[in-house]
């Protein structure tokens, strides 16, 4: 009544009036909880007036019995929450609360309700409680102590916090206010099982810090306990010590750290230095940092001494000399302080390194073995890599410029050494050098190059040479001119030099030049030179026809793709490189195919399928990256040379026959493989960029996928139409396309010579319609459902669910701009494995495997979380799946059940006389995969229950001894485990 | 540990040398790679596992325990032996 107005408080108060007085104090309590619990629910209706006299009412009755402390909280909680309490109230409300109840005998809830009505007051009535002034914190300070419950800390921690937080007059009880917070450090909780108030430990002790490092009063009492703390035994409390020390840092100056610096850092370092845990450690040097970092903020009052240099020198004099033993265990916890100290500020780095670089570069002159060096080097690589930090180095100061030369010699002689890993730490030294501008002067370049070159080319040990590309890779944007002006004529000339050695050395420092020329492409400027030599390259060795050629071919264009992947994101590179290689490819291969030259053999290796399969990714990627614009140029060129066997655009144009690959005739069938080359460019397109004749070119290809005789020209015919359509707008266009497909497909599907490519044609337009989610889609799948009963294209239908369902290579990704939808492969899941499920139920005995088949691959490239939650229903197929003799069926029925045995294990349970059997008479199949997955099972079989397995523990270790003398190493290894983990199997220690 | 295998022959003899002449786990040491090599090899092979001359101050005692079955059997029927073998075997720590 009281909330819709049809009656006021005064009314209910007169109404209640018997219950209010009445003598017996439950009475009174239940009138003052009725009205409490009105006023809960309309407090925002209530006038100034009836707040006034409501207040007052319950501020007496807090005097009355201890039964109707609880109701009476509640409505002054009610009333706390009213924006009309009038001024002064509040104050009055809190001294009565603080006078009158003895807060910590209440329960729980009621404590609760205390805490919100002071949140409420402190919310709203800020500056009537500073009025208040220090007793008002003292009064919380006395509702506060001793509080037990994780609840009500929460809410009293953010209350201190607050206190301090807006500046509320603390007055002389910093400390008790301190000592009331203090008590709870460090937090030790752990919340009883299934509590329904999700605190976790974590809250409380972030909380508690907050509270703790929010004031640099603290300070006095915090420090002494933090040390106490982290001296302790106990590895959480050193954790929170150390995170909280960390916290502090951020607000704290030099005056509150002076008096306890001596005693953190032996507190410090003693963990360090001892400490066997990796977390400590790392938030000890954390902590180290802050500390530093803090004392070189601090601005200096001129009578005061500088902390930040006593403390760094002590830093110093305790960790300097153990960095003479590299042997010595004590050699990397220092140099880790030093780090962290030096990683704090400028100032810090200055006085470290000037000390330390020095010391560092003479050890390693004392020390001669390569593993001492190494560890010198490592800690000098530490200190170089902090300057990066710091940016350039351009102060006289700067510790490292005034060593640059010992630095550097450093360096070098590391690159010379014999020992491969001293050789890395070299390389990854040589690279932060040379990322800090100005530091590497321009003859020190050029040994830094040479140096490069040498490892690149001539390391035996394959590890040092790729570092040596990477890194020249990495220092190539930062000094081009160095590098195009002396590496990469250098590597041209290794390149080409024709020197009397072993045909096999030379081969392979062939390689080596190339992979270096493909490294160093990391600028435009050299991109612009190794190019062209890359493609005169590839021209002189595509003349040959031995298979080593096919393999040169093959290795000239991996660079060119690395060089088109390394250029893809700078539009000025990426336009080169396409300008200049896709016309060159593609003139070369033009002249491969024509008739002519296929009587004399040269340049046969260019058409290759592995060849052409190579030339692909790079064509893709040099195309992918284009702006629009710049692609449709290109566009006008390349598919009328397809269409039209318009060759003007490419260099060397003369050729002697018409390039026609669209056209008929037995001898344009090398020409026609080149349709390759034109789907690794329209494919790639982005896919606001129009095709010329788009509607004859999907004409020819459809024409092309169906009618070619060779496999490898109908399938990239079938997947370069696939891949258009993929792009194309949807609409009466695509529809009418789609038709002339379908009519095109269904009758040589039906019977004829071309079954497969009429086949490979509809799993690839399949694909592209399923990823965009067009409708036909699901009339294609249908279709090749219908297939698998078919005895001869079952099989090959059933291999094509993989092809459906995983990423493919060249065409109908993501990164070629395809129209691929999120979850399609989920969506195809849950449309079609009904119908496979059904299909399988209802076929005939020699076509049930195809069935298996389709459905194993569907559920092998679908995400493992979705896989676990709806294998349960068809977990009987797959268990008989198991039995289906097809090998290919049995290997991904295994990696299905492999994830399900470890997730899922009680569903798995109630098959497990199956499961043992089935995987039991596996390991015995002739197939070494089948084998080895069947033994994993096997293994993941342990995660069930035990109760379950036991009766089967004897069988199982009887039956895997057999695979232990396998013939194959990695099926002894996989049984090794397996009946080791099922000897463990309910026996004692497990 | 150096392990010598001869297939042909079907015997397995690895040697083991403790960290101290009087390291009280040598016979844990030895009975745990025994136990290993048992469930991890066909049976067909025969084991001995022994400790490197010279290295251990009861080297002769360990080692006739070690190549005495029935007490390996014994051992390994001890439950409290078992589970000190079991968490040496265990991969999970």
């Amino acid at each position: 009544g009281v909330k819709d107005g049809r009656w006021t408080v005064l009314q209910l108060v007169e109404a209640l009036g018997f219950c209010l007085e009445n003598t017996d104090a439950r009475m009174r309590g239940r009138g003052i909880q009725l009205l409490s619990q009105v006023l809960l629910q309309c407090y925002s209706l209530l006038q100034e007036k009836e707040v006034l006299h409501l207040v007052l009412f319950y501020e007496s009755r807090l005097q009355d019995n201890h039964l109707v402390i609880p109701s009476v909280l509640q409505g002054l909680r009610a009333l706390s929450m009213c924006e009309v309490l009038p001024p002064g109230l509040a104050v009055s409300v809190l001294k009565a609360i603080f006078q009158e109840v003895h807060v910590q005998s209440l329960l729980q809830l009621d404590r609760h309700t205390v805490y919100s009505i002071i949140t409420n007051f402190m919310s709203t009535r800020e500056e009537e409680l500073k009025g208040l002034g220090a007793n008002f914190t003292f009064g919380f300070i006395q509702v506060m102590d001793g509080e037990k419950d994780p609840r009500n800390l929460l809410v009293a921690f953010q209350i201190v916090h607050d206190l301090i937080a807006k500046d509320y007059a603390l007055g002389p009880f910093v400390e008790e206010l301190f000592e009331v917070t203090s008590c709870y450090f460090p937090v030790d909780f752990t919340p009883p099982p299934n509590d329904p108030h999700g605190i976790q430990r974590e809250d409380l002790i972030l909380s508690l810090r907050a509270v703790l490092a929010s004031t640099t009063q603290f300070a006095e009492f915090l420090l002494p306990l933090l040390i106490e703390k982290l001296d302790s035994e106990l590895q959480s409390a050193k954790l929170d010590s150390l995170q909280t020390l960390t916290a502090c840092c951020a607000i704290y100056g030099q005056k509150e750290l002076q008096e306890f610096l001596p005693s953190l850092w032996s507190s410090l370092r003693r963990e360090v230095f001892q400490t066997a845990s990796e977390k400590i450690e790392t938030e000890c040097l954390v902590a180290l940092r802050a500390l530093s970092a803090c004392l070189s903020r601090s601005v200096l009052s001129s009578d005061s001494e500088d902390l930040l240099d006593s403390f760094l020198s002590s830093i110093l004099q305790d960790c300097r000399h153990h960095l003479c033993e590299p042997d010595m265990k004590l050699v990397w916890p220092s140099a880790k302080l030093l780090q962290a100290a030096a990683g704090a500020s400028l100032r810090t780095y200055h006085c470290i390194t000037h000390s330390v670089l020095p010391l560092l570069l003479e050890q390693y002159t004392k020390h001669m073995q390569s593993s001492q060096r190494r560890t010198i080097l490592e800690m000098l690589l530490g200190f170089l890599e902090l300057q990066q930090k710091w940016g350039h180095v351009e102060e006289d100061e700067s510790p490292l410029l005034l060593h640059q030369a010992p630095v550097c010699s450093v360096v070098f002689s590391a690159l010379l050494d014999p020992s491969v890993q001293l050789q890395l730490v070299g390389i990854k030294a040589l690279t932060v050098l040379g990322s800090l501008q100005g530091f590497l002067s321009s003859s020190n370049l050029e040994l830094v190059v040479d140096h490069l070159i040498r490892l690149a080319l001539h390391e035996e040990d394959s590890q040092s040479s790729e570092a040596a590309m990477e890194a020249a890779g990495s220092l190539a944007p930062t000094y081009p001119k160095d590098f195009s002006g002396h590496m990469v004529p250098r590597l041209e000339k290794e390149l080409q030099s024709e020197r009397e050695e072993s045909y096999h050395k030379r081969h392979s420092l062939q390689q080596r030049c190339l992979q270096a020329l493909a490294a160093v492409s990391t600028h435009t400027t050299i991109v612009k030179e190794t190019v062209p030599i890359l493609l005169q390259h590839l021209q002189k060795v595509q003349k040959g026809t031995e298979a080593k050629n096919t393999q040169d071919v093959i290795s000239v264009c991996q660079s060119l793709h690395r060089v088109a992947l390394q250029c893809q994101q700078d539009a000025e590179g990426c336009w080169y490189f396409h300008q200049t290689v896709v016309p060159c490819l593609l003139a070369m291969a033009v002249q491969a195919a024509m008739p002519e030259s296929t009587h004399t053999l040269p340049g046969k290796a260019l058409l290759e399928e592995e060849v052409l399969a190579a030339m692909i990714p790079v064509i893709s990627a040099a195309t992918t990256h284009l702006s629009p614009e710049l692609a449709a140029q290109s566009v006008a060129h390349v598919v009328p040379l397809f269409l039209d066997g318009d060759v003007s655009f490419l260099p060397q144009n003369s050729f002697p026959c018409s390039f026609q690959p669209f056209g008929d005739g037995e001898h344009l069938e090398t020409q026609r493989r080149l349709v390759a080359l034109l789907m690794a460019f329209v494919c790639s397109l982005p896919r606001d960029v129009p095709i010329p004749q788009q509607e004859w070119l999907l004409r020819e290809l459809l024409a092309l996928s169906c009618s070619s005789n060779c496999p490898f020209t109908a399938t990239t015919a079938a997947k370069c139409f696939a891949g258009l359509v993929n792009k194309h707008p949807a609409g009466q266009q695509l529809d009418e396309i789609l038709q002339l497909a379908v009519n095109r497909m269904e009758p040589s599907l039906a019977e004829g010579p071309r079954r497969t490519q009429a086949l490979t044609l509809l799993l690839w337009v399949t694909k592209a319609l399923v990823l965009r989610y067009h409708p036909l889609s699901s009339c294609l799948t249908d279709k090749l459902l219908g297939l698998l009963d078919d005895t001869e294209l079952g099989p090959a239908t059933a291999d094509g669910f993989s092809l459906l369902m995983a990423e493919s290579p060249d065409v109908l990704h993501k990164g070629c701009h395809a129209d691929v939808r999120i979850m399609f492969r989920q969506r195809f899941f849950t449309d079609n494995v009904p119908k496979l499920v059904q299909g399988f139920h209802g076929a005939g005995p020699d076509v049930k495997a195809n069935y298996l088949k389709g459905l194993s691959h569907v559920l092998n490239h679908l995400p493992k979380p979705v896989l676990v939650t709806e294998l349960p229903t068809l977990l009987s197929l797959l268990l008989e799946a198991l039995s289906c003799s097809d090998r290919v069926v049995q290997l991904s029925t295994l990696s299905c059940l492999h994830p399900l045995l470890l997730e899922a294990p009680q569903i798995m349970s109630l098959h497990v006389d199956t499961l043992v059997t089935k995987f039991l008479n596996l390991t015995s199949s002739p197939t070494m995969a089948v084998r080895i997955a069947a033994l994993r099972c096997a293994h993941a079989l342990t995660s069930l229950p035990t109760t379950v397995l036991l009766p089967y523990k004897g069988r199982v270790i009887r039956a895997l001894a057999k695979p232990l003398d396998d013939k194959k190493r990695l099926v002894r290894k996989e049984a090794v485990a397996a009946r080791g983990e099922w000897f463990l199997l309910g026996s004692p220690g497990r | 540990v150096s392990p010598q295998v001869d297939d042909a022959q079907s015997t397995v003899s690895v040697e083991f040398t403790p960290t101290i002449p009087h390291c009280s786990m040598a016979t844990l040491i030895g009975l745990s790679i025994k136990v290993k090599l048992l469930r991890s090899l066909p049976e067909r092979f025969k084991l001995d596992v022994h400790i490197t001359p010279g290295t251990h101050a009861s080297e002769h005692a360990v080692n006739k325990q070690l190549a005495d079955k029935e007490r390996v059997a014994a051992a390994l029927e001890n439950s409290h032996l078992l589970e000190v073998v079991n968490q040496c075997l265990s991969a999970r720590s």
